[in-house]
């Protein structure tokens, strides 16, 4: 019985060991903010951060994520989180939002390594999350504005 | 609204609402509760301490208010809008302000259609008056209420920001505190309502109301309803489109984990599982012999071939100014070229998908759809209930484009309900989801123009070869805009009649659309369609028709100024003369992305303009091609007059997201049939644009006291076009398919 790590909680999931991470967390955790939308890792709509990196949830076994530190939308709090969310709010960034979850988890990856992002390493970090309403223009400016209120935090 | 809030009586009704930084809102409704089932879904939930003051609008004691959205939410802010324009005129505290989606009832029918759902770009445009009404006449209600309560004449009053206040005291009271004091009061009909330059949220950019919930991951889309005692499904349906099936050997799937059936429906094999990986997982052990179609055959390349040969002929007119032939005839300068247009799916980030639970005396439906009536229409047929047995819950929609204005998804799941007797969230997997779209129509584009000296053009001929969405669509939801009481064979009858006939009788009127009127002034203008179904299921795509029609008249134009060695944005101007409104945003545009200077570095300017449903719209693309051939959209200007601009920067958001998906099919993906199948099934082979492909866009919204016309859809069409424009402008090569590839050319 494979034995996770998320959002802090240690969580015994009862599945076959080549269930996908997705599907534990979405159907067996209830953890509904990682969502299903291609299945095999071109969309990024199930981005989690696995010790703070972005990782596709479809593509991954769940027995390749024991003894790692999963985090889900659910579980997304600190510093970097407030700030990201504050901005994504403050610029009015979401439209349908099935995707938010992911965006902002993968942003919050970029900002706890690079508090001072480049448009190009903005482009970089996050065009693995496909954004079908197009939020991209506002996502850009939602991650600059987060960063300098993390920059200016840290003053 | 709490959920502690909700009594128990109240807790025998399953529902799902959206309170606004609340989350899901649930209640149970268990199978086979009859007293449920028998309560009139005309009814919403009205808690204790609440005033429900019309269809619209609802107060609590504590002030809060919650506006009834009747339209789906999928992106484009209308819950938010429709929110603004109730609390404009009811003078409410704007940072109360909460949205529910609404029942199904006729209250909430698009004035429009008579058939509730959203489309067409016409939400605001339909209903903003009836919403403007709705908040006047509940603010003129609580203003009565507090007069007699002070026991003080009405016109010493006024409302602002949930507040009544008697002016020659001073004393306020808040809607909150006037709840249980309306008895005996009835609305007042004929309130005055405000002028433009009345509006205190109206005309700002006002944050959306749905944030919180879709960045805490507690937004509840349809892939999230959970229901006690459900199942989940997916579904295969058959690959060679209209195929059906000959045989099922499911004996392998059922031996599988978690699999509790395999079911033949009208639309393809279900299987029902605990989890939706189990039974996606199941598919491929499925033995499905699908009996052989005629549309095994249909290709696009072949449809292409078919349509060239048909293009050569004449069409039926649909649309007529002056007379093309006599000037064809005398003029040496002709220009001619032919566009074509690839199927585009929708490819919604969550698939479709449904959940369903029948029982003898009832049916709950939980979705995400564009159309609630629908959804009741299709889940009537099937079960054989009456509409008012059942109730359609909407949630959250992960995007919709159009798709989720057809039903078949909600008819799967409750079939599979009725037939497995338990609740089931049907999903669909991202393959069956591209390849069983209801597709954007391909269509062949024959042009030919002539022009005068001065290059302007004096005839303009477009043939449009394809199918006609309506054609195919309408049958579909006709029942839905019939009455209720209308016996089931009647609206069986009239579905049957539709198919047969209706095809017939409306094909290429609403094909044309863009095509004809022109917004230009060209004195001789003929548009005529021929209608070649190949029977490839296509529905509406943001922007319909436009979205394909715009391509051909606006890269035409193109090609008439340089034909006429005119500049493009010029010959527009002229042309325009007529059309003060749109000549505004194109003489904007041009300004915004200085026409007049050079364009930056290594980069073409494309310029393209429209007017879809009274909106007018005008891009300026800069584009740059690369040593491998790709082009690259660097940025983009636009001038946009859509009326009163009610949530300006959810219309400047609205304009960039259309950008984005027309940028999709102007530079990425499209939709081919090979053998009777869609050769593409996940983003992998239909690509969608990513952050690094996504240009700066810049957008002015022209200022207006105009009733306000739609955003949604407006941005699409005149992408491909201005891009394409641009691309000629870099390398002299005219791009006239899409997507567009510069190593075909």
């Amino acid at each position: 019985m494979p034995r996770l790590r998320i959002n802090g909680d240690v969580r015994d999931v009862n599945v076959p060991p080549d269930t996908p991470l997705l599907w534990v967390l979405n159907e067996q955790l209830g953890l509904t903010g990682t969502k299903y939308s291609c299945g095999i890792s071109e969309c990024g709509a199930c981005t989690v951060l696995i010790n703070g990196e972005p990782v596709l949830s479809c593509g991954l076994p769940v027995s390749e994520a024991e003894g790692v530190d999963i985090v889900t939308i659910e579980g997304l709090h600190g510093p970097v989180a407030d700030a990201l969310r504050n901005a994504w709010i403050a610029e009015d960034v979401v439209q349908c939002g099935y995707c938010q979850p992911a965006q902002l988890l993968t942003a919050a990856a970029l900002l706890s390594t690079n508090f001072n992002p480049s448009d190009e390493d903005i482009d970089a970090a996050m065009s693995d999350v496909i954004c079908r309403c197009g939020t991209y223009q506002a996502i850009r400016k939602a991650i600059h504005r987060a960063a300098g209120e993390i920059r200016h935090e840290k003053k | 609204m709490k959920k502690n809030n909700i009594d128990q009586k109240r807790r025998d009704f399953l529902k799902l609402g959206f309170v606004a930084g609340s989350g899901l809102l649930i209640g149970i409704h268990l199978p086979g509760c009859t007293e449920a089932a028998n309560q009139s879904v005309s009814t919403p939930e009205i808690q204790d301490d609440e005033f429900k003051a019309n269809a619209w609008i609802k107060i609590n004691s504590d002030g809060m208010i919650t506006v009834t959205v009747s339209h789906s939410e999928m992106g484009q802010g209308i819950s938010t809008a429709i929110s603004m324009i109730v609390a404009e005129e009811l003078e409410a505290d704007w940072s109360k302000v909460r949205f529910e989606m609404a029942p199904v009832e006729d209250v909430y029918k698009h004035p429009k259609y008579g058939i509730q759902w959203t489309v067409s770009s016409m939400s605001i445009h339909a209903s903003w008056d009836l919403w403007r009404k709705a908040g006047a006449s509940a603010r003129q209600l609580l203003i009565l209420s507090a007069a007699r309560f002070w026991g003080v004449s009405v016109n010493e009053c006024l409302a602002e920001n949930s507040t009544v206040i008697h002016k020659p005291s001073s004393q306020t009271i808040n809607y909150g505190e006037l709840i249980d004091k309306t008895d005996g009061l009835s609305l007042p009909e004929n309130v005055r309502l405000k002028r433009p330059d009345e509006f205190k949220i109206i005309g700002k950019s006002v944050l959306r109301l749905d944030s919180h919930e879709k960045i805490d991951g507690s937004a509840v889309f349809g892939t999230d309803v959970k229901v006690p005692g459900m199942l989940i499904a997916t579904i295969v349906h058959p690959p060679v489109f209209g195929a059906g099936i000959k045989s099922l050997d499911a004996r392998e799937a059922l031996t599988m984990p978690g699999i509790k059936n395999v079911l033949t429906i009208e639309t393809g094999v279900a299987i029902v599982a605990e989890t939706f990986w189990q039974a996606s997982s199941a598919i491929p052990s499925l033995n499905i012999e699908w009996e052989k179609s005629d549309n095994r055959h249909v290709s696009t390349r072949q449809l292409f071939k078919r349509w060239k040969k048909l293009g050569a002929k004449e069409g039926k007119v649909f649309f007529e100014e002056g007379d093309v032939k006599p000037v064809f005839e005398s003029t040496s300068r002709v220009v001619e070229a032919t566009y074509d247009l690839p199927y585009q799916a929708h490819a919604t980030p969550e698939p479709m998908n449904c959940t369903a639970s029948v029982t003898k005396t009832g049916c709950e439906i939980w979705v995400p759809t564009q159309n609630q009536k629908g959804a009741q229409e299709i889940a009537a047929r099937i079960t054989g209930l009456d509409n008012e047995q059942i109730r359609v819950h909407t949630t959250f929609l992960g995007c919709g484009f159009g798709r989720r204005a057809l039903v078949d998804y909600v008819g799967e799941a409750v079939e599979i309900s009725r037939k497995i007797n338990a609740p089931v969230k049907l999903i669909w997997t991202r393959e069956e989801d591209i390849q069983h779209d209801f597709y954007r129509p391909a269509t062949h584009n024959v042009m030919k123009a002539t022009i005068d000296s001065h290059g302007r053009p004096t005839a303009w001929l477009h043939r449009i070869v394809g199918a006609d969405v309506f054609a195919q669509a309408m049958p579909k939801v006709i029942s839905g805009m019939m009455p209720d009481s209308t016996p089931r064979f009647l609206k069986n009858m009239a579905t049957s009649l539709a198919e047969t006939f209706l095809p017939r009788i409306i094909a290429g009127k609403k094909a044309i659309k863009s095509a004809g009127p022109l917004p230009y002034r060209i004195p001789n203008v003929q548009v005529e369609f021929i209608n070649d179904d190949p029977g490839i299921p296509i529905g509406w795509w943001r922007s319909v028709a436009p979205s394909a029609n715009c391509f051909a008249v606006e890269c035409f134009i193109d090609e008439l100024a340089a034909a006429g060695k005119r500049d493009p944005y010029e010959l527009r101007i002229e042309l325009l003369g007529a059309n003060p409104r749109l000549q505004h945003v194109v003489r904007k545009v041009a300004e915004m992305a200085n026409w007049y200077e050079p364009p930056p570095n290594g980069t073409h300017r494309g310029i393209a303009a429209h007017d879809f449903q009274s909106t007018m719209m005008a891009y300026v693309a800069e584009v740059s091609v690369n040593d491998f051939n790709e082009i690259m959209v660097h940025r983009v200007f636009c001038a946009v007059d859509c009326g009163i601009a009610v949530n300006p920067g959810n219309i400047e958001a609205q304009v960039i997201s259309a950008l984005a998906f027309g940028l999709t099919a102007t530079i990425k993906s499209s939709i081919t049939f090979r053998e009777g199948k869609v050769e593409q099934g996940n983003f992998d082979d239909f690509p969608v644009l990513r952050m690094d492909e996504m240009p700066r866009v810049e957008v002015f919204v022209v200022p207006s006291n105009n009733p306000p016309t739609g955003i949604g859809e407006v941005g699409v069409p005149i992408i491909a076009p201005a891009v394409a424009n641009a691309v000629y402008a870099a390398t002299g090569k005219r791009l006239r398919s899409l997507p567009l590839r510069l190593d075909e050319a």
